[in-house]
């Protein structure tokens, strides 16, 4: 080791390829459901390049696209059009992709993320719509494949690509870009966030410059990262391959790495000598998008609040830290479940408290999100009322919550959780409602003259009284007797 | 005089008046496809039992006077670039033998709706690159009106299968002259439409900013029912145009006097030959003496038209090419042991020497770092050739000229000279990079050999070319001469 390691700059900037949900293709009139369906069975002419087809721009994914170039301050330029990129690929039928290339829909906006509660921002250089292609499937290992499979339900689908400036620089920073990009389109309904299946699929550009420097390095484009754990794993990888390789005098290649998720390092796939010309020019079957001012305005204003507007509201309306506040809004279900929670009475830092820690760690163990669990706001809000009226403690609370998360109902859980502790001996039921009379003579006279009304507010102040743990039957019952 | 001889006008009329049926007429152009077939080789597919069903279907329509249109069991050949839905349809190409379009393009859709017959499909330059007809994939065309002659191209199929009577009408396409060249050398009537007149849908591209599908008939009025057909917006084409199609009859015989023409003195290139000189001449002397003014007009920017023509229609064709890898349809090399080797061994073999040497030129002409030379410059030259038409057209309603420099070329004449073969073209190609309509009409014979006058109209104006044209038609005889092969008009 040479004594005076130089110390570098990570330089990241990260493509990330959204498919658009809508209903049918970019160009055409098939469903985009394609994982669903028998292969090759969502496709047409169009999707399937044949001879003679021709495009036809889905408005829809259009408006998707401006409605993200928004949610990230992007500008939206008033004309546009689309390219065609040429190479050759089976999964490609017409020879060439549909793209964006120098007047893509939208550019020059801006991301806010934070990492571990410190605000960051990363510049989008665009946004822009493309087609997706169809999947190769191989008989075996692709080395020794005898047969490949083309699938083209895939083919055609709209695909956003998000291109950010290389302005990350930490591993720790991509993540959180993409997590809270994710989040974006989640909240904005145009992606719907699964990595797993490709439906949001992210590139990553890494480069290293000694500290100081303004000048970029040599880049290699890492692909194949399908979580994010696999983003951050893979781009530290690099940084860790490209540090090495510089430390011992190498040179970097430009080059297209593979990220191999099972072995934990990247792959070189292609290097620059080998790049493809795309050849790109204007697609010369569809005709140039005029993006009025006023469609822009309208899509500008159906937008949702976006998570960094309620990651804000979230620690001023409700005192939460700036990293809780963070983790709450990173996608919409989790964020509402939140306010429905406090909405219905409990306390804020408690349902962030419960959301964020044995909830989230159940449903993460699952893999499951937080809508699809039995758990509602009303039980979560429940269970706290228990614990903040000392019925039960924290330590059977955590007991409770697991026994309601594992069952498809989480009612018994609760009713039990509240029976354990239920005083139902009249002895000691006595003193609540001597004193509940003694409290509430008006009342009392109203139950008298007939108001039947008037008993349903007594057993409730001796439930207030009991903290919950009286039994409200028995309780009744006595009020009655007593009051008679 | 026999029925495959006859105008689409005059059989819709027999047709009416039941003195004949469908099928009668349909075999008589089948019977005629028969006799001749051989020696124009004018058809790569005659569809003989999907014609034969067409026709009972129309003579039912006919027979129940039930939506009876103007092609209602008239038989027309459609180029081989037109999908048909089941039908082999292959751009006169190696590569898709055998290719069976799923669909139909939406011409033969609209025709089909019309109750038209379809005869089968004409051959063609391969993809519809060439002049001669010498370019197609199968075989080349022979010219009815001299055998060992082109029949101009790329339409030369459905051209000779006009002037043959081995189809009352057909469809051919045009991207830089490919309906009005052979229709020059074979003595019928060609008409482009301007580019977004008719739907592209379903038309197999060849330079998908200049392709058009139009008419290729006996005379004006058939082309102008034909267009009436097909012409019309199409929400499958995004390049078609929303604007409406007006009668195309109704104003066809107004004549031209009032009407201002322009005489491009550009369009008298050098190596047009005489007799074609003087024939174009003459024909501008009598649309005078129809009473129309006659003015010189100057298109300056007409000498760089061929040359940018040859940059963005095979740029464009390199691209719309490349899905022809024998992945999916079509032909198949065998032997490939990897990827790249497949499809280069399928597109060898596939491809003829034309095609493949668009491909290549395109390739280039669209490579990083030759792009602002050759297809920027090309397109800023398009920019002047728009403009060009646009003043011009500021002065005159239509302008007159030639269709081709030359008449019919022997086979073989031209084949080992490109640039020879390109400059067939070079009266033709303004019109398609410059958005405006053509019309090629028969104005002469040289030595036996038809010559064509083309007449230029702004865009989207094909009633003003269809009323030029047809003035000329009616004030003259050439229209009636018919091919030897064809026959006598008795």
């Amino acid at each position: 080791m040479s004594a005076v390691a130089t110390t570098y700059e990570v330089v990241v900037g990260l493509e990330v390829h959204a498919q658009v949900l809508t209903q049918s293709k970019m160009f055409c009139g098939c469903s985009t459901d394609y994982l669903k369906a028998a292969p090759n069975a969502n496709t047409c002419e169009v999707c399937l390049g044949l001879p003679g087809s021709l495009p036809v721009i889905n408005r829809r994914a259009v408006e998707a696209t401006i409605r993200t170039a928004l949610a990230l301050n992007c500008e939206i330029p008033e004309f546009s059009k689309f390219d065609r990129k040429n190479y050759f690929y089976p999964d490609l039928p017409k020879g060439y992709q549909i793209s964006q290339y120098d007047l893509p829909l939208s550019r020059n906006g801006h991301l806010d993320f934070d990492v571990k509660g410190e605000p960051r921002r990363a510049g989008i250089t665009r946004v822009h719509l493309e087609e997706d292609t169809g999947k190769l499937l191989h008989e075996g290992a692709i080395e020794e494949s005898q047969v490949s499979l083309v699938n083209f339900n895939r083919s055609g689908v709209p695909l956003m690509e998000i291109v950010s400036e290389p302005d990350l620089r930490s591993a720790d920073e991509a993540r959180e870009y993409v997590m809270r990009l994710r989040a974006i389109l989640q909240y904005i309904g145009v992606n719907n966030g699964d990595m797993e299946s490709g439906q949001l699929r992210c590139d990553a550009n890494v480069s290293l410059r000694p500290a100081g420097s303004s000048e970029l390095g040599t880049k290699v484009e890492v692909k194949n990262m399908n979580s994010f754990r696999a983003i951050h794993r893979a781009i530290e990888y690099e940084i860790e391959r490209q540090t090495q390789v510089l430390d011992t005098g190498g040179k970097l290649t430009q080059e297209t790495r593979g990220w191999n998720d099972a072995r934990g390092l990247t792959v070189s796939q292609r290097t620059k000598e080998f790049a493809e010309d795309y050849r790109y020019f204007p697609e010369p079957d569809l005709p140039p998008l005029d993006v009025s001012r006023k469609w822009v305005d309208e899509i500008r204003s159906s937008l949702p609040e976006l998570p960094a507007a309620r990651r804000e509201r979230f620690i001023t309306a409700y005192g939460l830290t700036p990293y809780d506040a963070s983790l709450l809004t990173s996608t919409p279900p989790m964020a509402e479940f939140f306010e429905a929670t406090v909405r219905l009475g409990a306390p804020a830092k408690a349902s962030a408290n419960w959301i964020l820690s044995d909830f989230s760690r159940l449903l993460n163990a699952d893999q499951k999100e937080i809508q699809d669990a039995s758990v509602k706001p009303a039980h979560l809000r429940e269970l706290i009322g228990l614990i903040d009226s000392g019925v039960i403690s924290g330590k059977m609370a955590k007991q409770t919550f697991e026994t309601m998360y594992r069952a498809s109902d989480p009612e018994p859980a609760l009713a039990e959780a509240k029976g354990s502790s239920q005083i139902s001996g009249d002895a000691e039921l006595a003193g609540i409602v001597d004193q509940v009379i003694a409290e509430n003579a008006k009342s009392v006279a109203d139950f008298k003259a007939g108001k039947e009304q008037a008993l349903k507010f007594l057993i409730g102040q001796g439930m207030k009284l009991s903290m919950g743990r009286a039994n409200p039957q028995r309780l009744d019952a006595l009020l009655r007797e007593k009051i008679s | 005089m026999r029925l495959f001889q006859r105008t689409i006008r005059d059989l819709h009329q027999m047709l009416v008046d039941r003195e004949i049926s469908s099928v009668e007429l349909t075999e008589s152009v089948l019977e005629q496809i028969g006799h001749v077939g051989d020696q124009t080789k004018a058809y790569l597919l005659v569809t003989r039992e999907l014609a034969l069903k067409q026709a009972r279907a129309a003579d039912e329509r006919l027979r129940s006077q039930r939506d009876v249109r103007p092609l209602t069991g008239i038989p027309i050949a459609l180029k081989d670039v037109l999908c048909v839905k089941d039908v082999t349809s292959t751009a006169g190409s190696k590569i898709l033998k055998g290719f069976t379009p799923p669909y139909s393009a939406t011409v033969v859709d609209r025709l089909e709706a019309e109750g038209a017959v379809f005869l089968g499909k004409t051959n063609c330059d391969e993809f519809a690159m060439g002049s001669s007809n010498e370019n197609s994939g199968y075989y080349p065309v022979h010219n009815p009106w001299a055998l060992d002659r082109v029949p101009g191209g790329s339409s030369g199929g459905s051209a000779a299968a006009v002037a043959s009577g081995e189809a009352i009408a057909a469809l051919g396409s045009d991207t830089g002259g490919s309906i009005r060249q052979p229709a020059a050398l074979t003595g019928i009537v060609g008409f482009k439409p301007t580019y977004g007149r008719v739907s592209r849908y379903g038309l197999i591209a060849f330079a998908s900013s200049l392709d058009q599908i139009g008419p290729m008939t006996r005379d004006v009025a058939d082309s102008a029912v034909l267009l009436q057909a097909i012409a019309g917006h199409d929400r499958r084409d995004s390049t078609s145009s929303p604007k409406p199609v007006p009668d195309y009859l109704a104003g066809l015989d107004q004549g031209v006097k009032g009407m201002r023409l322009g005489v491009p003195k550009e369009y008298f290139v050098a190596g047009m030959e005489p007799a074609v000189e003087q024939s174009i001449r003459d024909a501008i002397r009598l649309l005078e003496q129809q009473g129309a003014s006659i003015e010189e007009v100057s298109l300056p920017h007409s000498d760089v038209a061929l040359p940018a023509y040859y940059i963005i229609a095979p740029a464009e064709a390199s691209s719309n090419l490349a899905r022809y890898d024998g992945v999916r349809y079509g032909y198949q090399a065998e032997g490939g042991r990897n990827l790249i080797e497949q499809y280069m061994l399928t597109r060898q073999a596939g491809f003829g020497a034309e095609v493949k040497r668009r491909i290549m030129l395109g390739t280039y002409a669209l490579s990083s770092g030759y792009y602002d030379a050759y297809y920027l410059q090309a397109q800023k030259v398009r920019t002047l050739i728009i403009d060009d038409f646009k003043r011009a057209f500021e002065k005159v309603d239509a302008l007159l000229g030639a269709t081709s420099p030359t008449v019919a070329f022997p086979l073989g004449a031209k084949t080992q000279d490109p640039v020879a073969m390109y400059l067939n073209d070079i009266i033709t190609i303004p019109a398609n990079l410059g958005n405006v309509c053509g019309i090629s009409l028969p104005c002469g014979l040289a030595d036996g050999l038809p010559i064509g006058l083309q007449v230029i109209a702004p865009g989207f104006r094909e009633d003003t070319a269809l009323r030029v044209a047809y003035a000329f038609e009616t004030a003259t005889e050439f229209h009636k001469a018919r091919s030897p092969l064809m026959g006598a008009a008795a």
